[in-house]
């Protein structure tokens, strides 16, 4: 491996960036644009549901239940309807997410100790979203009815009755349970990624569709020196990508930051440089700049935003998706990512994830020289 | 380097590609200092020849050395003692010159010390230097052309592999570059050239369908064309004129030329007058019938027919 060499493919490289005004724009603009994007519209929170409520009963016990629906923060009761069409409009408009009906016996069933009932519909179309308004409709209907009848048992007499168990939750790392804390590290891993692999994926394709390559292979030029030149000159590029999408993160998404920098510096390096070497990878198996730009996109989008976890937990997939989950370095990323900004942990803890993506950049730059090396011959 | 003062020697070189035979059972050699000129019709397997003395392919069978290096053995150290220029322009539009030159500068590792001085040697040589901060892509054919030779002797390589130079080029441009060729090989360059050219080299062969034809200076090449006389002839109608000669006694070939047409006849004395009577039986008035000196390109055309009849 000759310095002099590997300097000059940099350096050239260098050249060919910086000339390339709008090309070197859209590099840095689209990683901005994408984790603004993702970030703003990926939010996987569930409060303020839009609510019509049809009360049949129109009895101070019936305004009381509404009033608990009222008062959480989970619900927004929109408006009160009298009669099922108008709900039924609504939900088909998409207006409401959930309609709430108290029949006309509610309070005569609570009066008599029989159990009352109220109907509580939703729109399944969105099931992420209804199944989480459920859970929350559910837990509040329980809990009420549980404080009316420990009310009525206290009102009775005789001992105060206590609930027998309470469950005192907290939740650590994102207190607030906010997706977007959740969300963006990850979006980070994957958007970095994606653009790293479209940097080099043209690089070598380019090469052979300009002629350029045959004079270069009549040079001593190594394959290896190639590779490493070329990738060093977008790792530039790729370094500004990830500092403009980790300060986003921090400053624009509120997205704490707990681990060490230096941690994560060197972890963004190395996922770098394994993404570039996949883009060259690509770029020398393709026998077009087109192709090398699609299987760039393909081989690396698909994978880091479906199988790295980063939004699709990956313990509710298939096994043999799983398994395959093992072999995407998105994974290791998301997972050191979320790690140093949300847990604070270190290397004691991500050190074979960081191993692995050690592994990957090496095997990676291997398979990209020989893969050159193969259609010298 | 080489003791008998050989550049580069070929020996029974075969390039195959499945069945397609491009180069086939190739000989020969070419001195030091000399300038030698790889002629034929495209497809001939010039290129692929070049392509394999360069080390950007491997010979399927047969030997070859440049340098005394053997080309299947040592391409790397191949590569670090010749310069070639490919038929397609092939240098980076989107830097400039100055840059184009340092690349290709650190591509053959040209000693620090030497750097400047090659570099100007080159933007010289090519009349550079004005322009040496223009971008690349705003050059004239000549001048990329002049450029890419530039950047192909940075490392001042004893031997030269150019395929096709001049195709692209003006003719004003083109006698320019074969200047500096011919200075190079004064200067002991040896220059092994894919042209068609032919008058500007030392020495040619003639490349078809894979197989040198013919070898030899380009005296040699016409002269050894003796047995066929060439025959300038002018009439009213060319295209009768053709129909009419077909078939004739000692006519061997009749092509249009210009406003004329070409006729090879194996005879100088009954060759025209045969010409003569049958065009006086057609009815068909001869303007000008003349014998002339063959050019390279009806040598070449001859020895081709003359290859596809031996075939046939």
């Amino acid at each position: 491996m000759s310095r002099r060499r590997l300097r000059a493919v940099a350096v050239k490289e260098l050249h060919h960036i910086t000339r390339d005004a709008r090309s070197l724009g859209m590099a840095l603009a689209v990683p901005l644009m994408m984790l603004l994007l993702f970030g703003f519209a990926l939010s996987l929170d569930v409060d303020r549901i839009p609510t019509y409520v049809y009360d049949q009963d129109q009895t101070s016990q019936s305004r009381e239940l509404i009033r608990q629906f009222r008062g959480s923060r989970f619900f927004d009761i929109q408006a009160e309807v009298d009669d099922y069409a108008a709900l039924e409009r609504a939900i088909d408009r998409s207006q409401i997410l959930m309609g709430l009906v108290v029949p006309r016996d509610y309070s005569r069933s609570l009066g008599a100790g029989r159990q009352a009932q109220v109907q509580i519909l939703l729109d399944g179309s969105d099931s992420n979203t209804a199944s989480i308004a459920l859970g929350y409709a559910e837990s509040l209907v329980r809990n009420y009815s549980l404080s009316i009848r420990t009310d009525a048992m206290n009102r009775r007499g005789g001992e105060r009755l206590t609930q027998p168990i309470d469950a005192r939750l907290r939740v650590w790392y994102n207190s607030s349970l906010e997706s977007r804390n959740y969300v963006v590290p990850g979006l980070v891993a994957v958007i970095l990624q994606i653009i790293a692999a479209l940097l080099t994926s043209l690089t070598i394709a380019r090469e052979w569709e300009m002629g350029t390559m045959e004079q270069l292979l009549s040079t001593p030029l190594r394959p290896a020196e190639l590779v490493l030149g070329k990738m060093l000159a977008y790792f530039v590029v790729g370094l500004a990508d990830a500092a403009i999408a980790f300060l986003v993160g921090v400053f624009v998404f509120s997205v704490p930051f707990r681990g060490s920098l230096v941690l994560l510096t060197v972890s963004t390096c190395v996922f770098l440089f394994g993404s570039l070497f996949w883009g060259i990878f690509v770029s020398a198996a393709a026998k077009t700049q087109l192709q090398a730009y699609q299987m760039g996109i393909l081989s690396s989008f698909l994978p880091a935003f479906l199988l790295s976890g980063f939004v699709y937990t990956i313990g509710n997939m298939p096994v043999v998706i799983q398994a395959i989950t093992y072999i995407i370095p998105a994974r290791y990323v998301v997972t050191i990512l979320k790690g140093i900004f949300l847990k604070g942990v270190g290397l004691t803890v991500l050190w074979a994830q960081l191993a692995f993506l050690v592994l990957y950049a090496l095997v990676v730059f291997r398979l990209a020289t020989r893969k050159l090396n193969q259609k010298l011959a | 380097m080489n003791h008998n003062g050989t550049a580069v020697e070929i020996h029974e070189l075969v390039k195959a590609f499945g069945s397609f035979v491009a180069v086939d059972h190739v000989s020969l050699e070419v001195s030091k200092g000399e300038i030698f000129g790889f002629l034929g019709p495209n497809g001939a397997g010039k290129s692929t020849t070049i392509r394999m003395l360069c080390g950007l392919l491997t010979p399927t069978s047969g030997r070859a050395s440049v340098s005394g290096l053997d080309v299947a053995g040592q391409p790397e150290e191949i590569r670090k003692n010749i310069g070639y220029m490919s038929q397609k322009f092939s240098l980076y539009d989107d830097l400039t010159v100055e840059e184009n030159i340092d690349f290709f500068s650190g591509m053959y590792s040209v000693p620090k010390a030497l750097r400047p001085e090659r570099k100007d040697y080159v933007l010289q040589m090519a009349n550079l230097t004005e322009r040496r901060g223009a971008m690349t892509r705003t050059l004239s054919g000549g001048w990329k052309q002049r450029l890419a030779l530039g950047c192909a002797i940075l490392h001042d390589p004893p031997v030269l592999f150019l395929d096709e130079p001049t195709s692209g080029v003006d003719p004003l441009a083109r006698g320019a570059f074969w200047h500096l060729i011919h200075d190079l090989a004064e200067t002991g360059h040896t220059i092994f050239v894919s042209t068609h050219e032919a008058e500007y080299c030392h020495r040619l062969a003639l490349m078809y369908r894979g197989k040198v034809i013919a070898l030899g200076t380009p005296e040699d090449l016409k002269n050894g064309l003796s047995s066929h006389i060439l025959l300038n002839l002018e009439t009213g109608d060319p295209l009768e004129t053709m129909r009419a000669l077909e078939g004739v006694e000692g006519v061997s070939d009749v092509a249009v030329f210009g406003a004329g047409l070409h006729v090879t006849v194996y005879d100088p004395a009954s060759g025209p007058a045969r010409v003569r009577e049958r065009l006086g039986a057609r009815q068909i008035a001869v303007n000008r019938l003349e014998r002339i000196q063959p050019s390279m390109e009806d040598v070449f055309v001859a020895m081709i027919e003359a290859e596809e009849k031996r075939a046939a």
